[in-house]
């Protein structure tokens, strides 16, 4: 056990080992004098999706008026003293087996010390030598189809400080204790990423794993996950470089662009005959870089000590066991599952499972009770149609006009001929508007297909007879224009007429 | 009638109470007048006598419909202010907390005031309970009732030991009949021996620490200070008890600790431990000690001479341990929320500013050596290593517990000294709790009992320690020691 410590460079995490072989030479970024390769490495921090605060019976509820959900323990009252809320461990555990990660049996909390205002204890209780959770691994997808491993390094729990609030009054800071005291779990991953697009695939599939495991929300616009970003650059083969620690990036977008920016900047350095100083950086979002924010030098020196107020937390194995068995289907094996059972392509039901609510809406639409309909025209119709209205319309899965057993409905009406696939379009574009089901649009609008192939022929006598110069043509070897007589055909009907059968008749009649 | 309502002890006092013999109001008017007249001691930083006749009223009210709450029913009693008591300032002794009132109840006093106990006030005590004078206190030293016949300190204020010091004057100058103080290291038999009262430290675990302002959390723990053994038994069972509130508390059922008090403690073997003979400790306590061991021999107990081999590295290792625990336990007053705040000009200069202003000079070079045994590079060394001492201290008497049932020692090594006294060496005044902090360091239940006078007069105590929980066997034993001393001496304020 090692006291020493710094928040510039967190090998208390033993950490920068990466575990990554080899690099990909799409990954190198070319500098005046050669390749580089890029590091990365990231801490991040996710809120425990749990009633209450990790030691105080105080709300966690997003929004709520400042200060209005502290409670004594929160606000470092005199004598108050923490009690672990057993959900927020349940949680971490949950999230370890997730992971595919060692679970410890024997875990502590241990106290950081530093001041700040928005911290009122005067340190944070963490978890530092002896984290719940230890080594894990993930499969992390890269949109390109290719797929690569990372290493978890660990996940501990700790609290979440205050927020201090700078623009309300020109000389005082306001402080919001209402997170103060809230779960969080810090997921350290190896040095394991290459690439800002490799950080941001992470990042998505941790949140995909943590969202479907129900145990954070993954929701960065509120501070539900949050990411400090360890980036060194090297040559290629060459030992590990000085490390920069880039705090508390919250979008997906900021990670890229802040570490594209800080390797940029390395590579700078380096190539000029500079070193790299290991210290803190913050990502200033509005001018898209990073700039100082501490040197290794004024790093604090934190402290750690066994928190005397809270016992070590022993888990079970039996409980542990309980936890695993009642996890549910993560992304991977409901991907594999979806390729396997339904004959998906690896990308579709890649894009189908990174949510699990978009997952279920999938399955309810292709598989209820049993009566299977067409998996491939239903991944169409739910990546390509609803994901398109949905964006359009800035609503979620959850918020979908149109429930899973309404898209089926619409299905079941082009697969039995009711109407076409084009007319189809049309009457989800109504059914997302309205709410309404796809039958009762059609018998409204009178949207059914035209299948009567005595009217159909009638239809085709007629436009032969009108247009005597074109079936000409056709006879004549230009069968082309077999596509305008079609065409001719659908505006007539509105598009409803089949238009398979329209084409049959077509050829016969003309060829006739 | 009032004079003798103030020499009463609880046990006494309470039958007199169910008799009808007087009101709870007489009884607490007769201490509020009593704590007024003495207020030369300094023994309270807050009185409270509304509250204190309320709370007597309501005992009287229930006494007439024939209900009672309990053997400390309309009992007053004084409380160590570093318990947050709600509405009643609560400072800890100390400058940075001033005008500090809990909008809390601790578990302890909510337990006492749940029995019926009355509330005088909160007493005076050393800052942060870091002290053996108690005169680090921010509101000035408090004064031992007792004052020397012979010797140097004679015509001199003394100290009344610490950190509880205005907890064991205020039972020893007969102001209330019992209080409740806290002990690290000694903090509540130190000055029990000091002031001539019964001192009890549980077990660590047995009373909640909730709402106890903390000074080393691992150590911390509260505890009664009577004038018998019987009275402390009554105070402990109402403070006793698990406290979901408080990891640390401990789920164990409260035994009846009064009954235990059978007066038999035949074939109950005795350990006296040879690391506690001291170089230079005075020869009279060494007698009072040879004393004690006679007393409960001549009771039917055999004595056993055991050995604690890691006795002398208790205290190096407590002023590792409590200062690293406080120097952080102390972060949170920082001038932000409550307590005194002196601006600065930013954050780090009003922190500064603050504690510069708002903490003594012990509570400074505590927070300092904590820091430094946890700072980077010194914890292993320090920290870590005082531990694992810790662990061998806890060992060694797990090790006498194979021999022995209670374990017999002198409380501290001397009688109570001037104030003034050992003030430019700290080392000196922390001698003061070498036989009191080995049972802290392995939390286990300790209780010092008056058992003589020393020549020039002043009270001496014996300490007895016990196993883990073990309270009642250690309380048995403390009844037939407190019989066989006799001692009756009063101080002379």
């Amino acid at each position: 056990m090692t006291a020493t410590t710094t928040d510039t460079a967190p090998d208390h995490l033993s950490g920068h080992v990466t575990t990554r072989i080899g690099h990909n030479q799409k990954d190198l970024v070319e500098g005046a004098t050669g390749p580089w390769e890029v590091i990365i490495g990231l801490e991040v921090h996710a809120q425990v999706t749990s009633e209450a605060k990790l030691f105080s019976g105080a709300s966690t509820a997003f929004g709520a008026a400042p200060n209005s959900q502290v409670s004594l323990v929160d606000a470092g009252m005199p004598g108050m003293l923490p009690v672990i809320n057993g959900e927020c461990v349940r949680q971490a555990v949950r999230t370890g087996l997730g992971l595919g990660a060692q679970i410890n049996l024997r875990s502590v909390f241990d106290r950081k010390n530093f001041f700040y205002p928005d911290m009122p204890q005067g340190y944070q209780i963490s978890q530092f030598t002896q984290p719940i959770v230890g080594e894990g691994r993930i499969t992390v997808d890269l949109p390109d189809g290719e797929s690569f491993e990372v290493g978890i390094e660990r996940l501990h729990l700790e609290q979440d400080a205050g927020k201090s609030i700078h623009d309300q009054h020109p000389q005082k800071t306001y402080i919001d204790l209402n997170r103060s005291g809230v779960a969080l779990m810090e997921i350290v991953s190896r040095p394991d990423l290459r690439s800002a697009e490799e950080a941001a695939a992470y990042l998505s599939k941790l949140r995909s794993i943590l969202r479907y495991l129900g145990t954070c929300d993954g929701d960065m616009s509120q501070g539900s996950m949050r990411a400090d970003v360890n980036v060194s650059v090297r040559r290629p083969g060459e030992e590990l470089g000085t490390r920069c620690e880039i705090k508390n990036v919250n979008s997906l977008r900021f990670v890229r662009q802040a570490i594209d920016y800080e390797a940029r900047r390395q590579i700078d350095i380096l190539e000029d005959g500079g070193e790299i100083d290991q210290e803190t950086r913050l990502f200033d979002a509005n001018r898209g870089e990073t700039r100082s924010m501490r040197s290794k030098e004024e790093a604090h020196d934190y402290r750690y000590f066994p928190d005397p107020d809270l016992l070590p937390v022993v888990l079970e194995q039996s409980l542990v066991d309980a936890l695993k068995v009642g996890l549910p289907e993560l992304p991977d094996a409901k991907k594999a599952r979806f390729i396997d059972a339904y004959e998906l392509s690896a990308y579709d039901a890649g894009v189908l499972v990174a949510e699990r609510e978009t997952a279920e809406y999938f399955e309810a639409v292709v598989d209820p009770e049993g009566a299977k309909r067409d998996p491939k025209l239903a991944a169409n119709w739910v990546t390509a149609e609803l994901f398109g209205r949905l964006n359009a319309a800035d609503l979620d899965i959850a918020g979908s006009p149109v429930a899973a057993a309404q898209l089926g409905g619409l299905i079941d009406l082009i697969a039995d001929n009711t109407i076409s696939g084009r007319i189809a379009k049309d009457v989800f574009a109504a059914m997302f508007d309205s709410g309404k089901d796809a039958g009762d649009i059609v018998a409204e609008k009178g949207l059914k297909q035209i299948t009567d192939s005595g009217a159909i022929e009638a239809l085709i006598d007629q436009l032969i007879a009108d247009n005597p110069q074109q079936a000409e043509q056709y006879r004549g070897g230009n069968t082309k224009v077999a596509g305008w007589f079609t065409g001719q055909a659908m505006k007539a009907t509105q598009g409803q007429a089949n238009p398979q059968m329209v084409n049959q008749i077509l050829k016969d009649k003309l060829g006739g | 009638m009032a004079g003798e309502l103030l020499q009463l002890t609880i046990t006494q006092a309470g039958a007199a109470l169910a008799a009808g013999d007087f009101s709870a109001h007489e009884l607490a008017q007769a201490h509020l007048d009593a704590m007024e007249s003495a207020r030369g001691l300094n023994a309270f930083t807050a009185e409270t006598p509304e509250r204190a006749l309320t709370m007597a009223d309501a005992a009287d009210q229930r006494r007439a419909q024939g209900e009672t709450l309990g053997p400390l029913d309309g009992i007053p009693i004084a409380v160590k202010d570093l318990f947050c008591t709600e509405g009643v300032l609560s400072t800890a002794g100390s400058h940075i907390l001033d005008g500090f009132t809990p909008t809390y109840e601790s578990t302890v006093t909510r337990n006492l005031w749940a029995a019926g106990a009355v509330m005088l006030g909160k007493t005076n005590m050393d800052e942060f309970a870091m002290g053996s004078a108690n005169v680090t206190s921010h509101y000035g030293p408090c004064i031992n009732p007792w004052q020397a016949s012979s010797g140097d300190s004679v015509g001199k204020d003394l100290v009344p030991g610490g950190s509880s010091g205005g907890s064991a004057a205020a039972v020893a100058a007969r102001i209330a009949l019992g209080a409740i103080g806290t002990d690290t290291g000694g903090s509540i038999r130190q000055p029990g021996a000091f002031c001539g009262v019964v001192g009890l430290k549980p077990t660590y675990g047995r009373c909640s620490r909730w709402g106890v302002i903390a000074f080393a959390s691992s150590l911390d723990q509260a505890g009664p200070l009577t004038r018998t053994v019987r009275d402390g038994a009554l105070m402990l069972g109402a403070m006793a008890g698990h406290d979901p509130m408080d990891s640390t508390s401990v789920d164990a059922p409260v035994p009846d600790y009064a009954t235990a008090l059978t007066g038999d403690i035949k074939g109950m073997r005795i350990g006296v431990p040879a690391e506690y003979r001291m170089d230079g400790m005075p020869g009279e306590i060494e007698t009072l000690w040879r004393q004690g061991r006679d007393w409960l021999e001549h009771a039917g107990a055999a004595i056993v001479d055991i050995s604690l081999p890691h006795t002398k590295y208790a205290l190096p290792t407590y002023y590792i341990v409590a200062p690293a625990e406080a120097s952080s336990n102390l972060a949170r007053y920082d001038g932000v929320r409550y307590g005194l705040r002196v601006d600065g000009e930013d954050m780090t200069d009003t922190y500064e500013k603050t504690r510069a202003a708002g903490f003594g000079p012990e509570v400074k070079r505590r927070v300092m050596i904590g820091t430094y045994v946890l700072s980077a590079g010194y914890y292993d060394a320090y920290y870590l290593q005082a531990q694992k001492v810790r662990t061998r201290i806890a060992n060694d008497f797990r090790a006498a517990w194979e021999v022995c049932d209670v374990i017999l020692t002198p409380t501290a090594p001397s009688a109570a000294f001037a104030i003034g006294e050992k003030m430019d060496d700290p080392i000196a005044m922390y001698l003061n709790d070498i036989f009191t902090v080995p049972a802290s360091m392995a939390g286990l239940p300790a209780i010092s009992v008056p058992a003589g006078l020393s020549a020039d007069g002043l009270p001496l105590g014996l300490q007895l320690i016990g196993p883990a929980f073990a309270e009642e066997t250690m309380l048995r034993t403390a009844d037939v020691l407190e019989s066989a001393a006799g001692f009756t001496a009063k101080p002379s304020w």
